[in-house]
């Protein structure tokens, strides 16, 4: 082990060998998973996967024994097998841990290392990989565990069954644009001769069959690429909203009305073009609105944690068995690590079950048997079993979810723009009608003319435009800075926002960056190195981030045993190590003990405690300054108790808006009874804990350090260390509305051009085909430029904060002062 | 003049032959993931695969 001193990087994973060098074949490893991951690779000729990215293996530590032994289950292979025949069959998985193109490489070869692969193929954008495989030679669950076994688990729970996308682009709107394109195009040359000419001279012959040309090739623009809009527009009628698809829609309808009545009564020429080129635009601006994250998923609910399913025990047998097929009374055996399904009694001793998915809170709870079991927590330690009392789709944590889909339906999401276009559609029906009123007492003949230029002209395809260019364009933006916004109105809503809540735990905290500080009786190599032997054999969280704080090696050890709740003990090299709190090491508990230490006891001895720190982000508070400079009102929301109440204060200032020991529902209720207080909610957090929370808020933003990795149902996913950079999104997707507004400006002014001249009727189809995609065009590209330089700007204020180290460093100081129950 | 007709028709056919190409690269998912295939093209073609057999329409697209 003399290699301690020099950094040594495992050659398969490269990350830095702490403690251990494992040598085969001349490489050096840092586990037996990255060995056994090479070893397998290296017999299979497959060593190209180490030569095409740096480093690509990934840390393989976990093993897996039973853990797929439910894809046996037929009821479940018929869940995910997009096909099958009884001889081949096709499943997509999704592997979270997809991330190079070693990975790719290495997958798509999948089938040298077992040949019942017939093909794999790898989407990198989606994290999945499409696998064909022969039945006789390999099953479903071999096929699973040979992608764990090489670093790429497979993701399955309750979500992957249901097999479509919600928030992929439909192929149809491609379709539409494909062909509202091409009929734009051939429409705009056959009209061509019509700008140029008077009509008499030598086209005359030929002019009838252009115009018939143009009729027949705007029928599909009409009645197929237009269809969205009669929908949408027809089902905010029936709400009793205007929209902004209604006056598009009259403005489709007449524009093709009246040039179908032209061709045919051979009365004039016709707006088809303006009619395919209007289509095109809208199209384009749809697709450029919908800007996916297709890693990303934005609709996750309880189902996408549960497991697809749970072992069912009959008698002295154990079956997997899907979980919506459990009902009450079945008798189920959880094992380590696995989550809890439904709510249920459990019926073994003892067990210890961490909620953390539930509450944020990351202690393992100590339950004994009798006692009622939530959905959602994970047993942590030996297998238990449960009697389950509630279906899957009853328990708690379910209701939750149900809770807050049964609002989402009732409301009617209405844009900016949809706000400005019921003003719009009234003023162009108020003019049509004056128009109409006009020329009927004028020249009654030319009525109908003018009122259906007058609809066709004030059609308000720019301001239709204007808001998908640039909120689609600012999700670009941010989606570069790390901030993924699950679609335009998510932008348009956080710039309302005026009231903020923070979770606390996993949001404002770091759970991942702990500091662990020793106090006491100076500890010997030896003795660090028997601490570390014990603390390996516990999951608890304390005792891991002992351990991983430890450089010392590990020792054998005998007769450990875990108190859950308590301590750990066992024996190594002849030596009784007892860790824990401090009744477990057997002190006095009069004296005051934190939740975060861990006792050391050797051979009867307690020489001291590990105290273990969780520090708040940095950066916090230098946002928190800002956001209060705004005035924008801020809460606290935390699962845990009030013990940093006092530092919160000092970071805060705003007593009354602290609030501890929330429950999931309590978070909910909470925003809700903001809402009616008419405020404007940004929610902020991290867990399924705070789901009902992000859901219930006008803009719900989920934090996480992995963004493809877990992200409760929200409407932005943000990396967590952008979080500092919160203020500045808020600040971006503001001046984003402001260009909306200015551009609305620009396209009435253009209205107001083309109305003028309608109601004289004078609109040729020469001024629509250049009015038509000049105001278009020119709102494009407004909106476009403005947003991409209010980024720039955006982004170069950024920098002032980042420059002030000073501030930066004090924040640190007090940070580490600071200390967190974990 | 007349040979206008012939032009439209030739000039019409070959735009909805483009059309039709698009509608098919569209339905057959070529606009479903970007980035895998500018890897994929970079990899050697290594040891061919010895199965090739019916597989569902996921025919290994290695040159």
């Amino acid at each position: 082990m003399e290699s301690q001193e020099q950094i040594v990087e495992c050659y398969h994973c490269g990350e830095i060998c702490e403690t251990t060098v494992i040598p085969f074949d001349n490489k050096p490893f840092c586990c037996e998973g990255c060995k056994t991951v090479y070893e397998i690779l290296s017999s299979n000729n497959l060593c190209e996967y180490y030569s095409i990215d740096n480093n690509p293996g990934i840390k393989n530590d976990k093993g897996f024994e039973e853990q797929f032994a439910y894809l046996e289950n037929n009821d479940i292979q018929k869940q995910l097998l997009t096909f099958t025949d009884g001889k081949t069959s096709k499943v997509i998985f999704h592997l979270p841990k997809i991330h190079c193109s070693s990975c790719i490489w290495l997958l798509e070869n999948l089938g040298r290392l077992n040949r019942g692969v017939l093909a794999s193929e790898v989407n990198f954008a989606k994290k999945e990989i499409t696998v064909s495989f022969k039945n006789e030679i390999v099953s479903l669950r071999q096929l699973a565990e040979l992608l764990a076994s090489i670093g790429y688990e497979p993701n399955i729970n309750m979500a992957s069954s249901g097999k479509d996308k919600p928030n992929a682009i439909p192929k149809s709107l491609y379709y539409k644009i494909g062909i509202a394109g091409f009929c734009f195009g051939n429409i705009m040359l056959l009209s061509f001769p019509e700008y140029l000419t008077d009509n008499n001279n030598i086209i005359g012959e030929y002019a009838q069959l252009f115009t018939y040309l143009n009729l027949v090739l705007a029928l599909p623009v009409f009645f197929y690429c237009s269809t969205d809009y009669f929908q949408s527009a027809y089902k905010s009628l029936k709400h009793g909203v205007v929209n902004i698809d209604f006056p598009i829609s009259l403005g489709i309808i007449i524009l093709f009305a009246r040039s179908a009545f032209e061709i045919l009564s051979q009365t004039g020429a016709g707006y088809m073009d303006s009619l395919a080129g209007l289509l095109f635009f809208l199209l384009i601006g749809k697709w450029f609105q919908t800007k996916t994250y297709e890693a990303l998923s934005f609709e996750r609910d309880y189902r996408s944690y549960f497991p697809l399913a749970v072992l069912k025990k009959v008698g002295k047998t154990e079956t997997p068995t899907p979980v919506n097929q459990i009902k009450i009374g079945d008798i189920l055996k959880i094992r380590n690590q696995e989550i809890i399904p439904t709510d249920s009694i459990l019926s073994s001793t003892a067990a210890s079950i961490d909620y953390s998915f539930v509450t944020g809170e990351s202690t393992p709870v100590y339950v004994e048997k009798g006692a009622f079991v939530y959905a959602g927590g994970k047993q942590v330690g030996n297998s238990i079993e449960v009697i389950v009392e509630k279906e899957v789709s009853q328990s708690y944590l379910t209701q939750l979810w149900n809770k807050r889909d049964e609002q989402d339906d009732t409301s009617l999401i209405t844009t900016i723009t949809d706000n400005a276009s019921k003003y719009f559609t009234f003023a162009i029906l108020g003019i049509a009608l004056i128009t109409g009123i006009y020329w009927y007492l004028v020249a009654p003949s030319l009525v109908f003319s003018t009122v259906t230029a007058v609809l066709i002209v004030a059609c308000p395809c720019a301001l239709a435009l204007a808001l998908p260019f640039a909120l689609g364009n600012s999700i670009r933006i941010l989606g570069k800075r790390f901030f993924y916004a699950k679609n335009t109105n998510a932008v348009e809503n956080l710039a309302a926002i005026d009231t903020i809540v923070f979770d606390k735990t996993g949001t404002l905290t770091d759970s991942s960056n702990v500091k662990v500080n020793y106090h006491g009786k100076e500890l010997s190599e030896e003795e660090l190195s028997y601490i570390k032997s014990i603390a390996e054999h516990s999951t608890h969280p304390l005792s891991r981030a002992i351990y991983s704080s430890l450089k010392a090696q590990t020792y054998k050890t005998d007769s450990v045993e875990e108190i859950p709740g308590k301590g750990l003990s066992g024996v190594v090299n002849g030596n009784t190590i007892k860790i824990g709190s401090i009744r477990f090491v057997g002190e006095d508990a009069q004296a005051k003990q934190r939740s975060s230490e861990v006792y050391i006891q050797i051979n009867g001895e307690t020489y001291g405690a590990y105290q273990i720190e969780r520090p708040y982000r940095t950066g916090i508070s230098n946002l928190i300054g800002q956001l209060k400079y705004r005035e924008m009102e801020i809460h606290i929301l935390s699962g845990d108790n009030e013990s940093e109440k006092e530092l919160l204060q000092q970071l805060f200032s705003q007593r009354e808006n602290l609030n501890f020991n929330c429950s999931p529902i309590d978070k909910l209720n909470y925003i809700k009874r903001l809402q009616e207080q008419g405020k404007k909610v940004l929610m902020v957090g991290d867990g399924l804990n705070d789901a009902g929370a992000l859901g219930q808020s006008d803009v719900g933003i989920a934090v996480s350090d992995d963004v493809n990795s877990f992200a409760p149902a929200c409407d932005v996913i943000m990396d967590v260390k952008k979080l500092p950079e919160l203020f500045q999104f808020i600040d971006f997707a503001k001046n984003s509305i402001k260009v909306v507004k200015a551009s609305f400006v620009l396209s009435i002014f253009y209205n107001t051009v083309g109305v003028a001249f309608a109601v004289q009727g004078l609109l040729t189809p020469v001024i629509a085909a250049i009015l038509m995609p000049l105001s278009s065009i020119s709102v494009v590209a407004f909106v476009t430029l403005a947003t991409n330089l209010i980024s720039r700007k955006n982004n170069r204020q950024y920098i002032i904060p980042r420059q002030r180290r000073l501030s930066d460093k004090q924040e640190k100081e007090t940070v580490t002062k600071v200390t967190i129950p974990a | 003049m007349s040979v206008i007709f012939i032009l439209i028709g030739a000039s019409l056919t070959v735009a909805i032959i483009f059309l039709l190409a698009f509608l098919w690269a569209v339905k057959n998912g070529q606009y479903d993931d970007s980035y895998t295939p500018s890897v994929r093209m970079l990899f050697e073609s290594g040891t061919p695969k010895t199965e090739k057999e019916d597989t569902n329409g996921t025919v290994n697209k290695k040159a």
